[in-house]
Order: C-alpha cells, then structure tokens, then sequence
C-alpha cells in the first residue's frame, strides 16, 4: 500500500522520524537506524571543537537518510532563529525541527517563545516542525503561523510516559490541516501505535530506540508499532460496546 | 587584538578575517556554520569578513541529539 508521509510537498515511505541522541555509539546507531526504516533523522547543533568532528552527518549521509536539525538547547525565539539560521547554512537545508524550551525540569515547550520563533522562521522561508506541548489551541495557532508539520509531545523528552493525554493528541489530529508528528515520550512499541491510532500522521521517537537495552530490536519493534497503528486507524476501529457480541453463529 | 571563538579567548593580528580565525581555529571544511556577534555569516563571505577587537565568534556543527 502505497501510503507515503506528505510534508511540504515531500514525500517519505516511513512513518517513523527517529533521533540521534543518546545512542552508545555511531555503529549502534547506524544498526538503529536501519532496523527502524526512517528516512528522516533529527540531528542537533552545537559548538565545534577545535578540529572536531562528530561522524553523525556522514553517518546519515551514507545511509541516505535526510538530517533535520533541531534547535534543542534553545530557551529563547532569538536563539531558537540564530541556532535554525546556523544549521541552514551548515547543512544546507531549510527544514528545522523547532524546539523552545523552558526549564531543564521539564523540557516542556515555552509556547510564548515557541510561536515567536515558528513565526520569524517561516518568515525566513524556512520549513518549520515544531515542537510543542499537546495543546489544542497552541498546535492551531502554530499551524495559522504557517509550520509545515506540528508535533505536539506525548510526554516530557526522555520520560517514557508514552501519551499522558490522549484525548487532547485526538482533538489536535481531528483538525489539523498539516501533518501531526507525536513527539516525545514514547516508551516503547505500544505507546507509537497508540499515537498513530489517535491520528497522527507520524511519530518522532529517539530515546525509546537509543537507550533500549537493545536499540536496533527495539527500532524494529517501533518500525512494525507505526505500521500496524497507521493501518488500524485507516481500517476504523469497531465502536466500544458495554455488553457482549457474540462473534459465532447463536443458532445451533 | 583578541577575539572570542565558541567561549575562548584568542589573540589574534588585526585585521585577522574570519576565514582565517577559523582556518586556524581548526575546523572541518563542510558541515559547520558560524555567526560573528549573533549574525550568521555565510560562508561564501568568510573571506572577506574581517573581524573586529572583542569579536564573539559562534561556530557550529552537528552532532548527534533529538
């Protein structure tokens, strides 16, 4: 079945956008990768050490997987724009995961911050996915700002709590207008198929595959979570029923 | 005079561009950027961008994350 992911104007085969951080290293990572089937992988943007290099982007490049920068670490629009206008001009792309954060406790989104940022970028004609928290009205206003996808959080980064709100993640995919990407706290296979099942279009997913006690089994096991949930929630679930049905003929 | 290169302070000849603070900086050809006084400049300009006393220089890669 043909069923590709569509992002401004794009084309990708797979569902499931991974991350980078947190693997042991770039030869676990590269087996990750593989096993999960991703064509699109975030990558983020920090000081280079004097003659320094980090092989991820060459990593990628062999495995003819698209990087997406993200602008992580950022606390502010003003540095969220600065960081996004470097990784442009270093990786020569215009697409950037947007990501504002407001406090280490948390890592939620600062929504102030963060639509400041969406709106100054798509301005600059960048490709902006945004990282938000799993609000409604914030993912409506992000998607009015012109973000070419909006990825609201399952859970805070790195927790594995998988979707804390389900019902807010389904009232945000039932009137997007673009691609709804979960993004953050996924724990493990059921978590992505559940997301895909409430209607987003895809799932980002990094720590659950890299700190896995066996990441390249568990790229896979999201790599099937992801198909499985897409294919459930294009078939229609039967409706919840209080009582039995009996699903064998009643007469003998 | 002396600029700042990612946090380090280093003397450099006036008149240094930021070509050559980079060059001698050492980083890779591809794959980074940098901003001089939180402003990107791009690379095709780095030639001729000479940098003043005091410059903060911000020169990024990618790495691993998200």
């Amino acid at each position: 079945m043909d069923d590709p992911l569509v992002i401004a104007g794009r084309e990708f085969g797979s569902r499931l956008i991974t991350g980078t951080g947190g693997a042991a290293n770039l030869a676990v990572l590269e087996r990750a990768l593989l096993a999960s089937g991703t064509e699109l992988t975030t990558v983020a943007m920090r000081r280079a050490d004097a003659g320094g290099r980090t092989g991820v982007l060459e990593l990628l490049q062999r495995l003819g997987i698209e990087a997406l920068p993200n602008t992580a670490g950022c606390r502010t629009a003003a540095e969220a724009v600065l960081t996004a206008q470097l990784a442009r001009e270093a990786l020569e792309t215009s697409w950037v995961k947007l990501e504002v954060v407001a406090d280490e406790d948390t890592l939620l989104p600062d929504p102030v911050e963060l639509l400041e940022a969406a709106e100054q970028l798509v301005d600059e004609d960048f490709t902006v996915l945004a990282y938000t928290n799993d609000d409604p009205v914030l993912a409506r206003k992000l998607e009015d700002a012109g973000c070419a996808a909006v990825m609201p959080l399952g859970s805070p980064i790195g927790t594995g709590l998988g979707i804390r709100n389900p019902h807010n993640i389904e009232m945000i995919t039932a009137r997007a207008g673009v691609p709804i990407v979960l993004d953050a706290g996924i724990g493990t296979a059921s978590d992505a198929a559940l997301a895909m099942e409430l209607g987003c279009d895809a799932v980002l997913l990094a720590t659950a595959v890299t700190r896995a006690d066996d990441p390249e089994r568990m790229a896979a096991a999201m790599r099937g979570a992801v198909e499985a949930g897409r294919l459930a929630a294009q078939a229609g679930r039967i409706p919840k029923r209080f009582w039995a049905q009996a699903s064998s003929p009643t007469t003998p | 005079m002396q600029i700042v290169i990612n946090g380090q302070p280093r003397p450099v000849a006036a008149g240094t561009t930021l070509a050559a603070a980079l060059a001698e900086f050492g980083v890779p050809a591809r794959g980074v950027a940098a901003a001089v006084d939180g402003t990107v400049v791009p690379r095709a300009n780095w030639d001729r961008t000479e940098l003043r006393d005091g410059a903060a220089v911000e020169v990024l890669t990618a790495v691993q994350g998200g």
